[in-house]
């Protein structure tokens, strides 16, 4: 009785959960008179993919595909994820391989600019993309997410790097490897898993986010996708069909990236913990 | 040689001194250099930047690329809006918003992490899995489904309520047909479902960790107040609860952060920033600033109350996680 009790909870919250993204699978891929029929179907009874041929063959804005839009967000999200990257194994090997002075006061800033209200930074930042000549430029978004993804990419890859025993470097160092050599050969391919993860998430980051595409960018032809659904949302609020199907094409990268690294998220926020 | 690694025999050598003092590493500055470099440039400064632009009257783009002057206001751009009762209303929105999703993210959040810790294998992992598609959806089109599910005319919230017996709904809402319904334009049913909406997205994240708060704490604690006849209430209060307290504090005040800042799903729902009924702090920042026509330094002025309301939760934050760190 309890057993079906807590099942039947488990359903309930499953249901809720996962509802909305059955909702707009199942309705890209309705045709039209099933959409806006009287009585919803909780199923397509004849699907299609017209909606997503609207959507590919340059109906989202006259003129733009949105494979244009798709290519425009995926180079800023992989600029800022190779950037970010970088950056961030070299900050989090000294981080975590290093006993240094102020790696203490480092740590903190980390965890404190992580909590700086990005939304905040909109003004500024537009006023540094002008000053630079960057606005409306792909490169103003890429430097914008480079910052905003490093904080957390530091803070996570720096577990990996720790998580390397000591000892295989110290092997190859009394073998006569230099430092370059050692995480070259040694450091190097043995993060390459979290390396991976902390890039999906950085990359999760720069796909996803609306706010400054919406703000830098200018000319149609440059929009991320975001703002380019933003805009045809905006414009013809009523072709669900097509929007869900674009909404389906948005997500499905991050859903199924986000499923191969969902468990460090919550051990990277929660138990900031992480030995180092 | 040297070695990736911390010098060994530091200690040994600060007992000796007269042997030698330990050479200072710059290989680890080195490395942090473009790291400090960009979160420098990138958010630190355009912090200080913020605080600045509150101080001055910025009327146009062309102050912003150097071309015209900046006149300095001194405190005039907060003294108006501190002294406009419509940022009161705001203000107070933001406060009720955010208190309204910190509760019920946290009462949903931990109920489901709970049940998950309960259900069988297979079941924990549908049911696991159903509620990371929510976490997983981004904040845009999550928000897009949802403004579809409440459309007006063939949305499924409106076709359920035609779906009531006429008589009940007019009994309850005072009305029988919601077709042509706006769900949108009454701001306090507009909050209701952007509450909803951002719950939605925001407590699998609680449940996840709770979960994980869980799973480290042993359940023979549990297990022994439920033999000794404490009810499941008894239980989480006296046994579960504090020991995931550290948890639970990190989760609200990661939460409360969260939930202060809210801006993609308000934008979208509300269709971008005309609405001002329903303005909270970031996007009446964002409004006055880039809506024609445009005040970037009352924008900022706004920016940096929002800032300083989160320093104070920060600052909570960073003393937990670091009293946390210190235990482990």
């Amino acid at each position: 009785m309890k057993k079906i009790a807590l099942n039947g909870a488990g359903l309930l919250v499953a249901l809720f959960a996962a509802f909305p993204v059955y909702w707009m699978i199942a309705t890209s891929l309705k045709p039209n008179r099933e959409i806006f029929s009287a009585t919803p179907r909780p199923v397509p009874a004849e699907p299609t993919l017209e909606h997503y041929r609207e959507i590919l063959t340059g109906n989202l804005i006259p003129g733009v595909t949105f494979a244009d839009f798709f290519l425009n967000s995926a180079l800023v999200a992989l600029a800022t994820v190779l950037l970010s990257g970088l950056v961030a194994l070299l900050a989090a090997t000294a981080v975590a391989r290093f006993r240094f002075r102020l790696r203490t006061t480092f740590l903190i800033l980390l965890l404190v600019v992580q909590m700086i209200p990005l939304e905040a930074l909109v003004i500024p930042l537009f006023l540094m993309i002008q000053r630079l000549g960057l606005y409306n430029t792909l490169p103003s978004l890429i430097l914008t997410y480079l910052g905003f993804s490093l904080p957390f990419a530091v803070w996570m890859l720096r577990g990996f790097v720790a998580a390397v025993p000591k000892e295989l470097e110290e092997a190859a160092a009394i073998d006569g490897a230099n430092r370059f050599q050692t995480f070259r050969r040694i450091l190097f391919p043995l993060v390459a898993p979290g390396l991976v993860a902390t890039s999906i998430f950085s990359f999760i980051t720069a796909w996803n986010e609306l706010i400054f595409a919406l703000t830098f960018i200018n000319d149609q032809d440059r929009y991320t996708l975001p703002v380019a659904m933003t805009f045809f949302f905006g414009r013809d609020d009523t072709a669900w069909g097509s929007v869900m199907a674009a909404s389906t094409l948005f997500t499905l990268p991050v859903i199924v990236f986000f499923l191969l690294v969902q468990r460090r998220m919550v051990s990277g926020l929660v138990a900031g913990a992480v030995k180092g | 040689m040297s070695t990736l690694i911390e010098a060994p025999g530091t200690a040994a050598a600060r007992e000796t001194p007269a042997r030698r003092r330990p050479r200072v590493d710059h290989l680890p500055y080195l490395l942090l250099l473009p790291c400090l470099v960009i979160i420098g440039v990138l958010l630190l400064w355009p912090l200080g930047q913020v605080v600045a632009m509150s101080f001055y009257k910025l009327d146009s783009v062309r102050q912003l690329r150097g071309d015209r002057e900046w006149p300095w206001v001194g405190l005039a751009n907060y003294a108006q809006i501190l002294g406009d009762p419509f940022f009161r209303t705001v203000l107070r929105n933001t406060v009720l918003f955010a208190a309204a999703n910190v509760l019920l993210t946290m009462v949903l959040g931990t109920l489901v992490g709970l049940l998950l810790n309960r259900l069988g294998k297979r079941m924990a992992t549908f049911v696991g899995s159903c509620v990371m598609l929510a976490w997983a959806t981004p904040a845009l089109t999550g928000t897009i489904v949802w403004k579809w599910i409440f459309d007006d005319t063939s949305g499924l919230v409106t076709w359920l309520f035609n779906a009531l017996p006429d008589g009940l709904s007019s009994a309850l809402f005072g009305r029988s047909d919601w077709t042509g319904y706006g769900w949108f334009n009454d701001p306090l049913l507009f909050f209701s479902i952007l509450t909803l909406v951002v719950v939605w997205h925001s407590f699998p994240f609680i449940a996840v960790s709770v979960l994980a708060g869980l799973k480290s704490v042993p359940g023979e604690l549990q297990e022994a107040a439920r033999v000794d006849g404490a009810g499941p209430w008894r239980v989480f209060w006296s046994v579960t609860f504090p020991s995931l307290r550290p948890v639970f504090g990190i989760l609200v005040v990661l939460s409360t952060i969260w939930d202060f800042k809210v801006f993609t799903q308000q934008f979208v729902l509300a269709g971008g920033t005309q609405d001002r009924s329903t303005f909270m702090l970031s996007i009446y920042s964002y409004a006055e600033a880039f809506s024609p026509p445009p005040k970037y330094g009352l924008g900022a002025s706004i920016a940096v109350i929002l800032t300083l309301i989160l320093l104070v939760v920060t600052g909570v934050y960073v003393r937990m996680v670091l009293r946390q760190e210190d235990e482990s």
